[in-house]
């Protein structure tokens, strides 16, 4: 499920998205973020674990990270929940907590199975992400543009936090790049 | 060994005088159990979303360290979310305690056995997964110190405690969950539950 070596095809290093979501959720007072790894959270994980104002929380499956925000809500907490998006099919049942209990939930989802996914393996998942979401009640807010990555973040965490809703950001295959299977030279 | 524990004497001596824990109730038997030893604003009972009362357990004792935290659930529930075992062995949160109510059965689908029953060790696991105390708890005379372990001993602690494969009479916890949350908040943390 993990992806490894990233190449961006476009670079998107010109801008600092995974930084941009990281004060988008500091802004929002997110304190709790709780992760199954993917490469291309892998500065926005970094970014959580050196910030002391954050308990990151690393998962073995991702609906764990669902109970955790609900936990957290309870507690008086914010919570974050990062994955890749094979990790969504992992929630389906979970879901129903957030379905039901209306507490915040923000999934910030990095995108396999795209546009140039060299990985047919990711190919399902990938592709039945959007509707997987949906089904299970969850709003979507599309990220493709690294320049959008701080609005588009802070309107999601302010829909999910505000409204008590479940939302989700998915981040697009091309901005993070092509897992290219190939040894680093 | 057969189990003598009753589930619901067990339960009721870990919630009387419960003072200012907190608890979280897995779904199923382990939830009526908790509404039979009266139902309270800070239980929260899981109707659905099987696996998922270790991690809200988390999540809450994160949030909240100053108070003590409780999860009480059932083997089922616990085995679809073992892997919470191995996340909370990861954080350590001092103020968690987890006690699986284990009648090596499945209570609410027909007593289908469990993998406890097969000789699963649900507390080796979480000994392995660095709990700072795990144990099987078989006779009554041990529940006054899972109970003090409960409320004041350093965690993450987990008690599997073998019980008698009966089904007492139901006691159902309101089911609205938005209504559970939004109690529990509101007991919990006054006005700020909805300043948020």
């Amino acid at each position: 499920m993990m992806q490894g070596r990233v190449s961006n095809e476009r670079s998107a290093a010109a801008i600092d998205w995974p930084a941009a979501i990281h004060r988008a959720l500091k802004s929002q007072r997110v304190r709790q973020v709780s992760y199954v790894p993917d490469a291309g959270h892998k500065r926005l994980i970094e970014l959580c674990h050196a910030d002391k104002s954050m308990a990151v929380v690393p998962l073995t499956t991702e609906e764990e990270g669902i109970g955790l925000a609900a936990g957290a809500w309870l507690g008086g907490e914010r919570a974050a929940l990062l994955m890749q998006s094979s990790g969504v099919g992992n929630c389906v049942n979970t879901l129903t907590l957030a379905a039901n209990c209306k507490f915040p939930l923000l999934m910030l989802i990095t995108m396999r199975g795209e546009e140039g996914e060299l990985n047919p393996w990711q190919i399902p998942m990938g592709q039945a992400t959007p509707e997987t979401l949906r089904l299970g009640g969850v709003r979507i807010f599309r990220l493709d543009r690294a320049a959008d990555a701080l609005a588009t973040a802070s309107a999601a965490a302010r829909l999910a936090f505000d409204d008590c809703a479940a939302v989700a950001v998915t981040i697009s295959q091309r901005l993070i790049g092509i897992k290219s299977f190939q040894e680093e030279p | 060994m057969s189990a003598r524990l009753h589930r619901r004497d067990v339960v009721k001596a870990l919630l009387e005088d419960r003072g200012g824990l907190l608890v979280v109730a897995g779904l199923g038997s382990s939830a009526w159990d908790c509404a039979a030893a009266g139902d309270h604003p800070l239980t929260f009972p899981l109707w659905g979303a099987m696996g998922s009362a270790c991690m809200i357990g988390l999540g809450l004792a994160l949030a909240q360290p100053r108070r003590r935290v409780l999860v009480i659930t059932g083997d089922g529930e616990m085995l679809m979310g073992l892997g919470s075992l191995a996340t909370i062995g990861a954080q350590r949160p001092g103020n968690l305690a987890v006690v699986v109510l284990d009648n090596e059965r499945y209570g609410e689908t027909g007593m289908q056995k469990t993998h406890t029953a097969y000789g699963v060790d649900l507390a080796s696991a979480a000994r392995a997964c660095g709990f700072i105390k795990a144990r099987i708890i078989r006779k009554s005379s041990e529940i006054a110190s899972m109970r003090s372990d409960a409320y004041r001993g350093r965690g993450p602690l987990f008690f599997q405690v073998k019980v008698r494969p009966d089904s007492p009479p139901l006691a159902l916890p309101p089911r609205d969950g938005a209504h559970l949350i939004r109690r529990f908040r509101e007991a919990l943390l006054g006005r700020r539950a909805t300043t948020r």
